[in-house]
């Protein structure tokens, strides 16, 4: 998770984060969360509470992780004031033909699922930005077509997956050493650049310290789950994306003014068109992380998926009206959705329930932020 | 603030009606984030007069007319709105409607696919039973029209007027609400001469009943000829109110900017150079020269320059001599094109996004890089903030906190960041203040001086005259006139610009 609210000169070009307080708050909030769980999992069995235990954890990070990487495609699209409901079903399209195609071998079965996604995106992302039939319609017509392609192609039928690497992608652990290698890595990329824009003390000492504390906690149950990891490395396409390139500089000129961003010599359509390619790539990176989790492929795969993801965005500070939204943000919603889903399982809330207290959790959540930004 | 006259009413006044006023405003001030819009502002109202609100755009006229008609409800200014003696606090339009005041915006608000009759009575439809009573509108609709002696049919679609008709009935609009309090803002600005003089006639039947009339407009003999009282208003303050007979013209313009006129116009002598682009049978400009582009608003001016710069269907131009396609925004740009438009919040500024992105944004669209360079971005918009003298805290605050003038100054540095060979500049100073506009004239002459050549449309006749080398006049879309900075006089232009000659 990289630095939340950058107030450094550079970055500040393209400002991402409304208010500093607004971050604060959703920090708080997961926080609250966390104790809260932790406190209520307390047993003979786990006398400091089982909640954030290395094994429970590492099993609220896999769940996370796939919600994380739609989030972070979502972020993109929704930035540019446009939005996708169809990767729900496209998590579960792009997995059942991955599923299907492992008698080609790992690598046709990995890049099949991602060649859908993107392939499904192009198309959807063509009838958004050029043929102008607006993106809730297209891609609600894209949640109905590709559960309906995935039910006709697998006859209904659940697919087991056979090769081992693939199931290990959503399963296995990363070496302990090898975790506290990639930290002491991303600490000594993360102090560079700190003491180059001569950050204060604490954010200098800060994110080593917690990656360092975050990898030896996994390790305490076998090491970083590999999805984990790779949520790590969408994370990071997704900053430098949003925060270096002019293609995310654009999204958010297109999502805050179009007119204004047309006329500045910006290829609307193209952008648009990208933003979807994008999400569509990362719809097939989620749907390996979750068929490989899972161990098979079942035609219902994925269902609401695409709630979650938006959900996470929103709740991230997100705006639907576009132009505003950070990459650290959404994976903080993602967390947050993740936590809640985790802990309610742990407590063994009804299903019901759960429903209930996510859907108002997401209410109030940007309730309290139109409320903040009325303030400002 | 009152050098003569004072705020309320004059000892005249009083004699002639011994009511109190229809209308009066006390102590209204309203600040917007870094400007002060209105300060302590007086202001009342008569049955049966008309008193014309002059002042230079962003002096606050449209603000106190907002604050009259309640789009800033009572609780975000501050002072007293008492009509007929009574303090009333009016907490969204509807309110103020009820208590008689109706407002002509400048801007259309009727619905093009909709009939006159429906557009008269949008939102309050005779009903019954919750079913619209279509006979009973049209009757009612033909009423309001009659009084006017209008002849126009309830039936006939908004779309299908010609833009100086389409005022006639946002006022006949206005009126069909039994209003005693009317104020148009620039009413005549679109209309021709006859249509004008049809709005007269209405006024002084309206005045006869005992309605009070509130007039706006930048055309002071218009002001002279229909206002029983003038009051000028300056940065948010009221310069003076004075009865028509105790002013003259010259008088009311100085006190509208507050010095001499003649220094609002820096001079500039230049010597224009080749044609750098050319739009065949419309217009031509030269590097180092100034066009004005003037005629009404609907004249076609704005979409003609977003057509050549390829925001419409595309065009073709040439540049340099050398013919060129243009298909969109970024053909144009890479031509070396420059376009600040109209109306900075809808089509030039990312409002929620900082200025520094604003700035930057059409470099970085020219330069087709992948990757950003933060550094060489805040070092282009602080240098712009210098050189335009852009008053912002930082470049790293959304442009939206930044006043109408300093925005302005954000856009046109975007442009001048793409280094233009030509600029565009469509109502350049529209709604900002007398010294944002000084500066924004030095920097017109200053980038001419530099060899750009400009094309500029503006709505203020003065400051075309003053700034152009040339002017060509549009009338519904086609050039009516030309004229050389020697030979352009306020009254060949309007007659081109109302289409009633044609001097090309």
């Amino acid at each position: 998770m990289e630095d939340g609210v950058t107030r450094s000169r550079g970055h500040a070009v393209a400002r991402r984060t409304g208010s500093g307080l607004r971050a604060y708050t959703m920090f708080f909030a997961l926080a609250a969360i966390w104790i809260f769980f932790q406190w209520r999992t307390v047993s003979d069995l786990y006398p400091y509470g089982l909640f954030l235990h290395p094994l429970n954890f590492a099993n609220l990070l896999k769940q996370m992780s796939v919600t994380g990487v739609l989030a972070v495609g979502m972020l993109l699209v929704i930035v540019a004031r446009q939005i996708d409901l169809s990767v729900g079903s496209l998590v579960g399209l792009a997995g059942g033909v991955a599923a299907m195609t492992q008698g080609y071998g790992l690598a046709a079965s990995l890049a099949s699922a991602i060649a859908i996604g993107v392939a499904a995106g192009a198309l959807q992302g063509a009838l958004a930005a050029r043929a102008n039939i607006p993106a809730f319609i297209v891609t609600l017509g894209g949640l109905l077509t590709w559960r309906g392609v995935i039910l006709y192609l697998s006859k209904g039928e659940t697919i087991p997956i056979r090769l081992p690497l693939f199931r290990s992608l959503g399963v296995s652990l990363v070496h302990p050493a090898a975790g506290l290698a990639l930290a002491a890595i991303a600490s000594a990329f993360v102090t560079w650049r700190s003491l180059r824009r001569r950050a204060s003390p604490a954010r200098l000492v800060l994110p080593p310290a917690l990656m360092f504390l975050f990898v030896a906690h996994m390790n305490l149950q076998g090491g970083v789950p590999l999805p984990v990891l790779v949520l790590v490395v969408v994370a990071l396409i997704g900053a430098v994306v949003t925060r270096n390139t002019t293609f995310g500089r654009y999204l958010y000129a297109i999502g805050s003014n179009p007119e204004a961003a047309r006329l500045s010599g910006i290829n609307i359509e193209r952008h648009i068109l990208g933003a979807f390619c994008f999400l569509g790539a990362l719809t097939g990176v989620a749907a390996i992380l979750h068929t490989g989790r899972v161990g098979s492929s079942s035609p219902d795969a994925g269902s609401l998926m695409e709630l979650d993801a938006i959900a996470a965005c929103v709740i991230g500070g997100t705006s639907l009206m576009g132009g505003r939204g950070t990459v650290s943000g959404a994976l903080l919603g993602a967390l947050i959705m993740a936590s809640l889903d985790n802990g309610m399982s742990l407590l063994s809330v009804e299903n019901a329930t759960q429903y209930i207290i996510k859907g108002a959790v997401l209410v109030a959540a940007v309730g309290f932020d139109m409320a903040g930004r009325r303030r400002e | 603030m009152t050098p003569s006259g004072t705020p309320a009413s004059s000892p005249a006044d009083r004699a002639a009606s011994r009511r109190p006023p229809l209308l009066e405003m006390c102590g209204i001030s309203k600040t917007f984030p870094g400007v002060c819009a209105l300060d302590r502002v007086a202001f009342d109202l008569f049955a049966g007069e008309v008193h014309a609100l002059v002042g230079e755009n962003g002096a606050g006229k449209s603000t106190l007319i907002k604050v009259l008609a309640a789009v800033y409800p009572s609780g975000t200014y501050e002072g007293e709105i008492r009509v007929d003696g009574d303090v009333r606090r009016f907490a969204e339009i509807r309110d103020a409607e009820r208590a008689g005041i109706a407002v002509v915006h400048q801007e259309l608000s009727l619905v093009g696919e909709m009939t006159i009759g429906e557009n008269i009575f949008l939102g309050r439809e005779p009903r019954r039973l919750g079913l619209i009573q279509w006979d009973a509108l049209r009757g009612a609709a033909q009423k309001v029209l009659d009084e006017l002696q209008l002849s126009l049919s309830p039936e006939a679609k908004v779309s299908q007027l010609g833009i100086g008709q389409q005022h006639l009935v946002e006022i006949a609009k206005a009126l069909s609400r039994d209003a005693r309090i009317l104020i148009l803002d620039e009413p005549t600005a679109a209309l021709t001469d006859s249509e004008a003089e049809i709005l007269f006639a209405i006024l002084e039947r309206l005045r006869a009943r005992g309605a009070g009339i509130v007039y706006i407009s930048h055309k002071l003999g218009e002001v002279f000829r229909i206002a029983d009282r003038i009051t000028v208003l300056r940065d948010g303050c009221v310069v003076s109110t004075d009865a028509k007979s105790a002013l003259d013209p010259s008088r009311v313009i100085a006190r509208m900017v507050g010095r001499e006129v003649t220094d609002l116009f820096p001079a500039a002598t230049r010597t224009p150079g080749e044609v750098a682009f050319e739009a065949r049978g419309l217009f031509h400009v030269r590097r180092g020269e100034v066009l004005g582009i003037a005629g009404l608003v609907g004249a076609g001016r704005s979409e003609l320059l977003m057509r050549l710069f390829g925001a419409q269907d595309g065009a073709e131009v040439f540049i340099d001599g050398e013919r060129a396609g243009i298909r969109r925004p970024s053909d144009a740009i890479a031509h070396g094109i420059a376009f600040v438009t109209e109306d900075r919040k809808r089509y030039g500024l990312l409002l929620d996004q900082p200025v520094a992105m604003n700035v930057t944004l059409a470099k970085l669209a020219l330069s087709r890089r992948f990757f950003t360079d933060a550094d060489e971005e805040t070092a282009d918009a602080e240098r712009a903030q210098r050189e335009l003298r852009i008053k912002t805290p930082s470049v790293f605050v959304q442009a939206m906190t930044l006043s109408g003038g300093n925005q302005q100054k954000v856009v046109l540095a975007k442009w001048l960041l793409t280094n233009p060979k030509v600029l565009f500049l469509d109502e350049p100073t529209r709604g900002i203040d007398v010294g944002a506009k000084q500066e924004i004239y030095a920097e017109i002459n200053r980038l001419a001086a530099k060899g750009l050549a400009i094309v500029l449309v503006s709505s203020e006749l003065p400051e075309v005259l003053a700034l152009s080398d040339r002017i060509v006049v549009l009338h519904e879309g086609r050039v009516t006139g030309e004229f050389t900075r020697a030979e352009a006089t306020p009254e060949a232009v309007m007659a081109c610009a109302t289409g009633r000659v044609r001097a090309a």
